[in-house]
């Protein structure tokens, strides 16, 4: 079933020379072009597309090629993080083309060979590829082309033919037959996308919808599989960085003397703050890091306390407001209730924490560089290693590699950076990989909050107003097209972060935009007249802060989503325990989209909920206990329906939580290869356990102090996992929706909410850890 | 430097290194094997773990002449894609895998430990597996696949 091991990495170039057709011709007529300054102050040439998608193509030949043996090989923008992408992308091009899976090959994400699909996060490669646009409409144009040719070589007409396995024949005349081959193998389809092109519909689906195995599964398995820390390539070196001793240190002095004639050593390379050295092997070039003498400054200030760090946050003058809906009676409405609660909820930094450090391969020459990358972002890192290198992009080639699970911008494009740094230096290929403490001080870290909720009820428990304030801290981010200093080698290396753009006064909002799932779900996100939201709360007002953050802040696996989540849903939960409702009929009371109805619904029926309020009457105040809660999302406002039921154990004595069994009803459109899908949701689940219970960055007055599984612990095999079970709703008429980011969301809150039910203690700061809990379980009394 | 003549996967194999060397970068720079990972270099995640004399043992924090006399078993001397070792062909069946990174040290600290304990209990086997770091949340799916091959090697 799967193609060929050596088609996934290496013979991506063969593959497309041997169908007779230059990539750069294809991907060279696309996009808007823009013109950037590289470092150096030289005009760089033409960049791509700005947003998350990219430019896109609009040029069949950009996605599809047939081979002179019919097979057909396709090229996407959207790469495999080991979440399945790869495979179902694969089932996609193999359905709408009507061939065997395993006479597909994909190309993934390489500015030589691939479309600008902007980057591969956000949950956002389903409904870019999935839908009506890009690889599948390029698949569906496709198709519909290869049929047209083939009424016109058989004499038939479309509707008399049928596809099977790359043979189209007339359906009363299976002898009268053509293949994919003969009609075009080898040759340029020279048409642009068809918009009106027609996706097979899911109920004919045979090979998109089923569970197909994971393509890169027995390569892995059996430890030949290429990640970017296996590329090896000739006359390559090794680098190793050294990066400051404290935040917001700058270099004084390098003293190459202190590594002089060190076995293997290359070159000590400097530029500005960034330093790091090059060696013949690894191991000499840790030695040789390590020796190296650097002088830094000591930074006037130290960092915020993190104890306290919250109240900081709240307090910072300089925010970015802005308002995600503002009916303008809240205050009215919350004073005229005849019930007001409110509420205050903290999450921490956390990290991506890749269980492999980031690591890449750089070639750079005179003129032009290859880079070898874990990023989710081919083309923006193409563009951005060219400003660090004053290369013109176009020169610079990107070619992705897949590394350990990312879980958003982790150090991928950081360690590009140092890898293209250092082999420019010493004009050979150099391999560079972080070692683990330089990967976990100076990440670009999933976002801190404090957020304040307050609502008021009417004489029967309902919700008529939800007012949300929250403040979270933000520097750097993805490097995206221009801004290679968001990140920390860029940054040492000369460039600045994106400007924090201050803003007192948040503007009224123009539409509904709940990318953040800043507002709950259960208010009606009424803009200029127009219910954007899921629920039926009028009465409403989600006002966000952003203030600058003493450390780098990137995209975490549900960036806001998460954190604001788990405020909500435990939010929801106090009320409905301040009235005695069951949480889930108190929930529905105040949806009303069905699809979230119905998610709610089907995890809590799965799950056996009784109906009831919490807390449980009659648990024990000593001993172990157990409860549980529910918690639900619209991720992102638009992007996957997903409800969790938790069960857990509350060891009183300890303090320990232990999650017993998560029942995750999910609804994502129409389901590309559900053995993935479930894969993603227990990953998610599981992520947010960890998460939950466990992880949080620390730092002291200098320096970050999480830096290795010692101070950053998750979540081991050891652990105590609990039993996952997932209900798959296939909603075959809707649009393709992102399913990796749904679970990890609704961990928290239903986490908090099932040891509320278990203990009566409410805990409204991430992690759980026993120390919280204990503390919870003596302000009990 | 120092020449070793190390068994590694049923093959000798001679390099010419830093005695003090981990043995992970021989493993990877000198004989280029894929399987075992750098992780954290510290012995805190199991990803570049190998099998010497039977044993799992965490590459990053060993030097090559502590085990220049021993046989080393990797995850590419256990099986290919294609004919793959029982508990490889486990993980296969259960799908048991995201990014994959850990498995390396999953697969081996698993092997190991449950050719000498065919027979045990979860308890142990998760207390076996305790010092072995998956991040994408794989926990329930390698568990099921460790079971399936312990059956297997018991039936």
């Amino acid at each position: 079933m799967r193609p060929p091991a050596t088609m996934w990495n290496h013979d991506a170039l063969a593959a497309f020379d041997s169908a007779g057709l230059s990539r750069r011709g294809f991907l060279k007529t696309s996009g808007a072009l823009i013109v950037g300054f590289s470092a150096l102050g030289r005009t760089t040439a033409a960049v791509y597309g700005q947003g998350i998608n990219g430019a896109g193509n609009n040029d069949l030949d950009a996605w599809i090629a047939i081979r002179a043996d019919g097979g057909v090989t396709a090229y996407t923008g959207k790469c495999e993080l080991g979440h399945g992408l790869y495979t179902a992308q694969t089932q996609l091009i193999a359905e709408e083309l009507g061939v065997a899976f395993d006479r597909v090959t994909l190309i993934q994400c390489d500015t030589e060979m691939t479309p600008d699909q902007g980057t591969t996060s956000g949950a956002q490669s389903h409904p870019a590829n999935f839908n009506r646009a890009n690889l599948a409409l390029a698949a569906a144009t496709a198709r519909e082309a290869l049929v047209a040719r083939a009424a016109n070589e058989l004499g038939a007409s479309a509707d008399e033919l049928e596809i099977e396995n790359g043979v189209v024949r007339v359906v009363s005349e299976p002898d009268r037959q053509v293949g994919y081959g003969t009609l075009i193998g080898g040759r340029a389809f020279a048409m642009t996308l068809d918009p009106a092109a027609r996706r097979k519909h899911p109920g004919t689906w045979t090979v998109l919808g089923q569970p197909v195995p994971r393509v890169e599964i027995p390569d892995i398995a059996a430890g030949r599989f290429e990640y970017v820390h296996n590329v090896r390539v000739d006359g390559m070196l090794h680098g190793r960085v050294v990066r400051p001793p404290v935040v917001g240190a700058a270099v004084i002095d390098v003293n190459e003397n202190s590594v002089q004639g060190m076995p293997g050593l290359v070159r000590v390379v400097t530029r500005n703050n960034f330093v790091g050295v090059v060696a013949e092997k690894t191991w000499q070039a840790i030695q040789a890091a390590e020796r190296l003498e650097v002088s830094w400054s000591t930074p006037d200030t130290p960092l915020p306390a993190q104890d306290g760090f919250h109240d900081w946050l709240r307090n910072q003058t300089v925010t970015r407001g802005t308002l995600i809906v503002d009916s303008q009676d809240v205050d009215r409405n919350l004073a005229g209730a005849a019930t007001r609660m409110e509420a205050t909820y903290r999450y921490p930094y956390q990290m991506h924490a890749s269980i492999g450090s980031a690591c890449a391969v750089a070639d750079v020459r005179d003129t032009s560089a290859t880079v070898w990358s874990a990023t989710q972002a081919v083309y923006p890192l193409r563009n951005t290693v060219g400003m660090v290198l004053g290369l013109d992009p176009q020169n610079v080639r990107v070619i992705f590699r897949m590394g350990a699970g990312c879980y958003g911008v982790n150090g991928a494009d950081t360690v590009s950076y140092d890898a293209a740094l250092l082999s420019q230096a010493v004009g050979r290929p150099v391999r560079v990989q972080l070692s683990r403490k330089d990967e976990m001080a100076w990440e670009n870290y999933g976002n801190a909050f404090v957020i304040d909720l307050r609502a008021g009820l009417n004489g029967d428990g309902g919700i008529v107003a939800w007012d949300h304030e929250s403040w979270s801290p933000n520097l750097g981010s993805r490097p995206r097209m221009d801004r290679p200093g968001n990140v920390v080698t860029g940054f040492l290396a000369g460039f600045e972060p994106a400007p924090f753009a201050a803003r007192s006064q948040a503007p009224q909002p123009a539409n509904f935009n709940n990318g953040s799932n800043g507002a709950a779900s259960y208010v009606t996100g009424e803009v200029r007249g127009v219910q954007g939201g899921t629920g039926n709360i009028r009465s409403q007002r989600v006002l966000t802060h952003t203030v600058p953050s003493p450390f780098f802040t990137g995209p975490l696996r549900s960036p806001a989503r998460l954190q604001n989540t788990f405020a909500h849903e435990s939010f929801m939960d106090e009320i409905a325990a301040s009235i005695q409702a069951d949480p889930v009929a108190y929930r529905l009371r105040h949806l009303r989209d069905p699809r979230l109805i119905e998610v709610v619904q089907a995890a809590a029926a799965r799950a056996n909920w009784v109906a009831r309020p919490s807390p449980q009457v009659g648990n024990p105040r000593t001993g172990v206990v157990s409860g549980r809660g529910i918690s639900c999302v619209f991720y992102e406002g638009d992007n996957g329906y997903c409800a969790m039921v938790a069960e857990v154990e509350v060891d009183q004595g300890t303090g320990a939580v232990e999650v017993r069994r998560l029942t995750i009803a999910n609804d994502s459109g129409p389901i590309s290869n559900p053995d993935g899908l479930r894969n993603q949701l227990e990953g998610g689940a599981l992520h947010g356990v960890s998460r939950t219970l466990l992880e949080e960055v620390t730092w002291d007055d200098e320096k970050i102090t999480s830096i290795d599984w010692r101070t950053y612990r998750p979540l081991y095999l050891g652990a105590t996992v609990p039993e996952i079970q997932t209900v798959l709703i296939d909603r075959t008429e809707g649009e393709a929706m992102g399913a990796g980011e749904t679970a990890v969301t609704v961990v928290a809150g239903a986490v908090a909410n099932a040891i509320f039910d278990a203990t009566g203690v409410r805990l409204r700061q991430v992690p759980f850890t026993p120390e919280r809990v204990r503390a919870g379980l003596d302000a009990r009394g | 430097m120092a020449l070793f003549n190390l068994n590694v996967d049923g093959r000798t194999r001679v390099v010419d290194v830093d005695p003090a060397t981990p043995l992970l970068y021989v493993l990877t720079d000198d004989l280029a094997l894929r399987g075992p990972k750098f992780g954290c270099g510290l012995g805190q995640c199991g990803a570049c773990t190998v099998i010497a004399d039977g044993q799992a043992i965490r590459s990053c924090i060993t030097p090559v002449e502590r085990v220049a006399d021993e046989a080393i078993v990797s995850l590419e001397g256990l099986g290919t894609p294609d004919g793959p070792h029982t508990i490889q062909q486990a993980f296969i069946d259960e799908q048991a895998i995201q990014c994959g990174f850990c498995m390396n040290g999953v697969i081996l600290t698993a092997k190991a430990f449950i050719d000498r304990n065919p027979d045990a209990t979860d308890l142990r086997l998760r207390e076996a597996l305790s010092t072995i770091l998956c991040r994408c949340g794989t926990h329930v799916r390698i568990l099921d696949a460790i079971r399936r091959y312990a059956r297997e090697v018991s039936a």
